[in-house]
């Protein structure tokens, strides 16, 4: 479903070399390293928001190398979220529906059922100023779940938000993705955020991506 | 156990030190603050009591004046709408991407702010008659398009717009500056080209920062003198604004008329600061 081969990204002086590692179709993959060695890097390549020197990105069996960003149909969730000042949650989560040109009954009926799976039905007419860290991560899920992406990138989803928060967002994501059947893969310090999520653990280290084994959600 | 009397002692004693290490610094920041401010109401009040409420009736009843009255608020509003237009995507490619010539351009834009305006109201004037081969713009200009420009109210508008718009620019870059460009990247993941993006998640954002450039460049617009006079003139009823007002009136020893005109400015021009401090952009404030 995802797959680097042999891919170089270099970001000022920084620089991942030789980058291969693949997710099948469905997985949770999480991808854990130290801050500065270029994970949020990696997930701005395979969206298409950063071009990459050599090598090449596979989705769906495609060389989507040289795509934007706009064809890649990868919903993708940033550290700070980027939610839209101007928009209201409702806006948010017809906003892809929108460009794709969708029946205003087909967008409403879409947007009722992520709001209903999301649990935030009743902030749909509000602004985004003033929703709390949980209710705002629900929004930028559900803004990346919209259109039906068949992969989905977290970057630290739950590192902003309170222990509670965390765990709720954290059982939600694991629905979600259940539910969806979507290919996740999903950035974070947290080694027990990764237990309790990931099908596959990668861990970064010196510009390589390694996959941990023997440490997955199931053995855990 | 802490004797309560020692306490309060030290707590009045810890309350003086801190006044008396407070009062020099307030008085030594607002003394060098209450300087220009003072200059400032000193300049305003001066005006005021030069002229009389009768002298300043006269003077904008005059007919010339109120010509330069309209030409001005003409001539602003299209030199800050046209700074607008160019500012908002000079502005946003300067502040989200990073392309050969870049800083050239990012200084170029700012020649205008740094330059003598007579130097800008010449090099307008030299540039519009710079002969090539056998071509001239402005003879281009009036013969073939018939739209002269030079000593025209056009003129008036093109050196308005030639000062007033690089700080548009300036204003513009600010606010694209801070808004978060991530959301905009967001925005293409979800389907958006570059110009969707810009147009639906960074325009909506930047509506107050627009604003803001565009009184900016009226304000700029209205105080232009030098490069008026040289580009388009100081012809009574056709080319006269309320700058070249002050300038042609102090000429003909008018100074009632021409404190009058300048109050009249003061004016206009404290309405457009308080528009700009109303809108609380943080750009300017």
């Amino acid at each position: 479903m995802i797959e680097f081969q042999n891919v170089c990204i270099r970001a000022g002086d920084f620089r991942l070399q030789d980058i291969s590692f693949e997710i099948s179709s469905g997985q949770y993959a999480v991808l854990m390293g130290r801050t500065g060695r270029g994970k949020t890097t990696i997930l701005e390549s395979l969206c298409g928001l950063r071009s990459i020197q050599s090598g090449k990105i596979i989705i769906r069996g495609m060389d989507v190398t040289s795509w934007p960003p706009a064809d890649r149909e990868i919903g993708y969730v940033p550290q700070d979220l980027a939610l839209f000042p101007t928009f209201s949650v409702c806006e948010h989560l017809e906003f892809a529906l929108r460009l794709r040109g969708f029946h205003r009954n087909q967008i409403d009926r879409r947007v009722n059922e992520l709001a209903e799976m999301l649990g935030i039905t009743h902030l749909l007419k509000r602004q985004i100023e003033g929703l709390s860290g949980g209710e705002s991560q629900r929004v930028a899920l559900g803004r990346a779940l919209s259109f039906r992406p068949s992969v989905l990138l977290l970057d630290e989803p739950l590192s902003a938000l309170d222990s509670e928060t965390r765990e709720e967002i954290q059982n939600l994501l694991r629905t979600l993705t259940d539910n969806t059947g979507v290919t996740t893969l999903h950035i974070t310090h947290n080694a027990d955020e990764a237990s309790a999520l990931a099908d596959r653990r990668f861990h970064i280290t010196d510009g390589q991506v390694v996959e941990e084994t023997g440490k997955t959600a199931e053995d855990s | 156990m802490t004797d309560p009397n020692a306490r309060q002692q030290l707590e009045t004693k810890t309350k003086l030190k801190r006044t008396r290490s407070d009062l020099p610094f307030f008085l030594v920041m607002s003394g060098i603050s209450s300087c220009f401010v003072l200059l400032i109401v000193l300049l305003l009040a001066a005006d005021l009591m030069f002229t009389s409420l009768e002298d300043f009736r006269a003077a904008v009843m005059k007919p010339e004046i109120q010509s330069a009255f309209r030409l001005t608020i003409l001539s602003c509003t299209i030199a800050a709408l046209l700074s607008i237009w160019v500012a908002t995507p000079l502005g946003y490619l300067l502040s989200r991407y990073r392309f050969p010539g870049r800083l050239l351009i990012d200084t170029i834009v700012d020649i205008p702010i740094v330059l003598p305006p007579l130097v800008l109201g010449l090099s307008l004037l030299i540039l519009f008659h710079l002969p090539v081969g056998n071509w001239e713009l402005e003879a281009w200009l009036r013969d073939d398009v018939r739209f002269p420009v030079t000593y025209r109210w056009p003129a008036v508008i093109l050196a308005q717009f030639s000062v007033s718009c690089a700080f548009a620019v300036r204003t513009m870059r600010v606010t694209f500056d801070q808004i978060n460009p991530r959301a905009e990247d967001v925005a293409r993941t979800l389907g958006c080209t570059r110009g969707q993006a810009f147009l639906q998640i960074a325009l909506p954002q930047s509506w107050r920062g627009m604003i803001a450039a565009t009184t900016i460049a009226w304000a700029r617009a209205l105080g232009e003198f030098g490069p008026i006079l040289v580009f388009a003139g100081a012809t009574r009823m056709r080319t006269e604004v309320l700058s070249t007002t002050v300038f042609l009136e102090l000429s003909i020893g008018q100074l009632n008329a021409a404190v009058a005109v300048s109050l009249l400015m003061v004016v206009m021009a404290v309405i457009v600061l308080v528009v700009l401090r109303f809108l609380g952009t943080g750009l300017t404030s």
